[in-house]
């Protein structure tokens, strides 16, 4: 428990992707089973327990202690797991710190009131920050800062040898807690296990982005088939065996918030697509589709109001037949056979867009037709003969987006950022202008950045914040942001929205710093008319 | 039954809380004065505690070392050097200095008058410090404690655990540098020979603030072992190794000279994680000058003074637990002490 425990306080402190896949990974090798198989499936997300509740852990804290101090300390630090973790009064006796795979044991056999009393056992026994995992663990989501997807990375560079991780991703749901079976193969002493799991993720191709000026000396465009990018989120649908499931692209299984997608693909196979939410055969917004996002229950209001669907892209496996490792121009061939039998008006084929020059490309790209293609993200490049790859494979596919929407807007918050950066102010929230209830002309913040700008320039605003701070709020500096004086930026983003969280009504995608413009004087900045066309515009 | 009501002295006839710090009527004396008076008793060496400007000084010799160092050979008009356990004299009041095992010179101030003893802690730990002799618990009618980390959520671990968590970060991150943010008088010295006992004899890299308390350490028999200054050498020179600075310095500009530095910082606050995300700290080590919360009680369960005054720091939560297990006590909330000695 005490490797576990130091593992997650280290995780929840640190920013550095890599310095969080070392951390994982030396832990994954130096710690035996199966303690470190029941730590990965808590670091994944699959591990949970419904017999400890936290309201329970309050009560045994007050009963030892005078409620009073107990107040004052949660007061002080804020969060319940935390404050217990350090304030319980650990009765004399306890001896031997539990080991997490007894922890595991316990919770997933035992009764609620067995439960506590083993809960309260080990508390007395572990040390705060030991505690403060438990009960991590104990409640659910562990909230350290770390994707599955990156836990399985780390899973991949655990060996002597490395493994690529898209492998580990093409395991992984026949896979089960405390994988055992998994790290005797890594470490080199036993078989790989089987994938052959009915209904299983299959690690997704990724795409390049584009570069005009220098790939397109190098291609040629009879090699290449092109399509629209469209504006939802990638997803992988498969019947197998009976088994029907809806993941994302990084494989997280969201089959229960898309009901009506996973009863749409009646054939046998997997496909490749966008998600999307679609009216009589039209792209709704991408806002309209995030209203089905994050659900973890939908009625059939929600259903019908936003009825979702999928636009293919690409056909991984048909029947019993694995057709990945078939060339693009083949397996498109079956996709449109597939998709015309399926006869859904939920699965429709994202059309090819016939070219011969780079240049009619470039048309297209730049005037796409009425239409879906007008709210696409861009095009996407793919090598007719391209097999399909797991991971980000250089040259068969590219994407080329579309030129980002941009305005100049204004600095007005700086915040410290994380890790190697935790010197500067990196984080920034600009505002353009707009007028307030009396009249006057004052900047409304519409955005937060924290990446565009190189090393050079980030050490250059840096100073900017330093010499032109009004206010500290800790980690927050205010800066000056008047008509003559101010810092203005090229602000580049995907899309606008409509929100209700953000003062301003817009909410910006994906933001970030195109250029500094310190030639240009903050009144000349955008003004929050300007985003109210661009997003009627849309 | 106690001094205080047989004899029928009040113990505020002795010490009473003043604007400039706790006075002494009978004495005409001040301990540890915020603002410049006529003779002060000076607990330890810490900025918020020893203060340049007063008349007459009485303090330990290491103290007065510091102060020296820091303040310039005229901090005070005339000084008084205290070994531990002297006794000195004015009018009938008697004062002692004992060991507070704080900092390199800390004292508790013993003060007795007509049968009535009391005991000022100054700041005090109770835990094994290589730099310092450890606290001497003193029998007294009334405790003047400090109450720095006065609530329950403060338990300050093992120091040599949280020495090995840097070690093995040391050992796990090769490539990077270990920035550890420790207070220049007390702190960082403490660190360096916790670091050295647990077995790292490599060079420790120091921010130049710190050295001169560094060497006033070493003049005083504390062995720190090899130290270099932090500011020679290329980027690539500090990785896989240990810096110790004040802790403005890790988040500041001053930083951006190491590989990608993982920032610790050894305080009592680390406990709570919040605190550390506020500091952008990815590695705290909590490790503290300060009695925890555990010590603070512990020492008031072993003394049971007749009464419990509270300096600074959390003294609502000590003050309770004191009323709850029979001991009086009374919040001084005395104004002008920081929360930790940040220096
Ligand atoms: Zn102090
Ligand atoms: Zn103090």
């Amino acid at each position: 428990m005490k490797a576990f425990a130091e593992l997650l306080d280290r995780l929840s402190l640190t920013a550095s992707r890599n310095a969080k896949l070392t951390l994982v990974r030396d832990y994954l090798r130096q710690t035996p089973d199966p303690d470190r198989g029941w730590a990965l499936a808590a670091l994944t997300g699959e591990l949970s327990f419904d017999a400890a509740k936290p309201a329970f852990i309050r009560k045994a804290v007050e009963a030892r202690m005078d409620p009073q101090l107990f107040a004052w300390s949660y007061d002080y630090v804020g969060d319940l797991a935390e404050t217990v973790a350090l304030v319980w009064p650990a009765r004399p006796g306890a001896n031997r710190e539990p080991q997490l795979s007894e922890v595991v044991d316990a919770l997933r056999g035992a009764t609620r009131p067995e439960v506590q009393r083993l809960i309260e056992g080990w508390l007395d026994a572990l040390q705060p920050t030991g505690r403060w995992a438990l009960l991590k663990l104990m409640t659910g989501g562990l909230r350290v800062g770390l994707t599955a997807r990156l836990a399985k990375r780390a899973v991949a560079d655990m060996g002597a040898e490395p493994v690529p991780a898209v492998e580990i991703e093409e395991l992984w749901h026949a896979l089960h807690p405390p994988y055992e079976d998994l790290f005797a193969w890594l470490e080199g002493h036993g078989e790989r296990p089987s994938s052959d799991n009915p209904g299983r993720f299959r690690p997704a191709m990724l795409a390049q982005a584009l570069d005009e000026a220098v790939d397109f000396g190098k291609l040629d465009p009879a090699d290449y088939s092109a399509e629209w990018k469209w504006d939802g989120i990638r997803v992988q649908a498969v019947n197998e065996g009976g088994v029907r499931r809806l993941y994302t692209r990084t494989g997280d299984d969201i089959s229960k918030g898309f009901p009506d997608v996973v009863d749409a693909l009646t054939a046998e196979g997997s496909i490749d697509g966008e998600l999307l939410v679609m009216r009589d055969g039209r792209i709704a917004s991408f806002g309209d589709l995030q209203q089905r996002l994050n659900r973890k229950s939908v009625d059939a209001k929600l259903l019908a109001k936003f009825p979702a669907g999928i636009r293919a892209y690409d056909l991984l496996a048909e029947g019993p037949e694995d057709t990945r490792p078939l060339p693009f121009a083949e397996r498109r061939r079956r996709l449109e056979a597939f998709v015309a039998r399926e006869q859904s008006d939920r699965i429709d084929l994202s059309p090819i867009q016939p070219f011969a020059t780079w240049a009619e490309l470039t048309a297209l790209r730049a005037n796409p037709p009425a239409g879906d293609p007008q709210v696409s993200e861009g095009l996407m490049l793919k090598r007719l003969d391209s097999i399909y790859e797991a991971g980000r494979p250089k040259g068969p596919w590219f994407k080329w987006k579309r030129d980002p929407l941009l305005i100049d807007a204004v600095l007005m918050y700086a915040q410290r950022g994380h890790g190697k950066r935790s010197s500067f102010y990196s984080d920034y929230t600009f505002g353009v202008w707009t007028e307030d209830d009396a009249g006057q002309r004052v900047l409304t913040p519409v955005g937060k950045a924290y990446f565009g700008f190189t090393d050079e320039e980030l050490k250059q605003i840096d100073k900017f914040v330093r010499d032109n701070t009004l206010e500290r709020f800790g980690p927050v500096r205010s800066v000056r942001a008047e008509p003559h004086h101010g810092l203005v930026f090229e602000v580049a983003f995907e899309g606008l929205q409509r929100s209700t969280r953000h003062k301003s009504g817009v909410a910006m995608r994906f933001p970030r710093i195109n250029r500094l413009r310190w030639d240009k004087p903050p009144g000349e900045a955008d003004a929050l008319s300007t985003l109210e066309r661009m997003l009627a515009a849309q | 039954m106690s001094y205080i009501r047989l004899l029928m002295i009040r113990p505020q006839d002795l010490l009473c809380p003043k604007p400039e710090g706790l006075y002494c009527p009978p004495g005409d004396f001040y301990i540890d004065p915020v603002r410049p008076v006529a003779r002060a008793v000076i607990t330890h060496g810490h900025a918020d505690h020893a203060r340049a400007g007063h008349g007459a000084v009485l303090a330990t010799p290491q103290t007065l070392d510091i102060m020296g160092e820091r303040y310039g050979l005229d901090f005070a008009q005339t000084v008084q050097a205290g070994a531990y356990g002297e006794k000195f004299a004015r009018d009938d009041v008697e004062v002692t200095l004992v060991p507070a095992g704080h900092v390199l010179g800390s004292a508790q101030a013993v003060v007795r008058w007509k049968g009535l003893t009391m005991v000022v802690s100054g700041d005090y730990k109770r835990r094994r410090d290589p730099t310092c002799p450890a606290f001497e618990p003193i029998p007294c009618d009334v405790f003047i404690s400090e109450a720095t980390f006065g609530l329950p959520v403060f338990r300050h671990p093992d120091d040599r655990e949280e020495i090995a968590r840097l070690l093995r970060s040391v050992a796990q991150f090769p490539e990077r540098s270990h920035l550890v943010g420790a207070y220049a008088l007390g702190k960082a010295q403490r660190i360096i020979r916790l670091l050295r006992e647990a077995g790292w004899d490599r060079p420790i890299h120091v921010h130049g603030a710190l050295e001169r308390l560094n060497a006033l350490y070493e003049r005083h028999g504390i062995d720190l072992g090899p130290l270099e200054p932090a500011t020679t050498g290329k980027k690539p020179d500090f990785a896989g190794q240990i810096v110790i600075a004040p802790p403005s310095a890790t988040q500041d500009r001053w930083s951006r000279r190491f590989p990608d530095p993982v920032t610790a910082f050894a305080s009592g606050w680390m406990q709570v994680r919040a605190r550390a995300r506020q500091r952008g700290v990815e590695l705290p080590l909590v490790i503290s000058d300060h009695a925890d919360w555990d010590e603070l009680t512990a020492t008031v369960d072993e003394l049971r003074p007749g009464e419990l005054w509270i300096t600074h720091g959390r003294e609502e939560a000590l003050a309770r637990w004191a009323e709850l297990h029979g001991v009086p006590a009374r919040a001084m909330a005395l104004v002008g002490y920081e929360e930790e000695d940040d220096d």
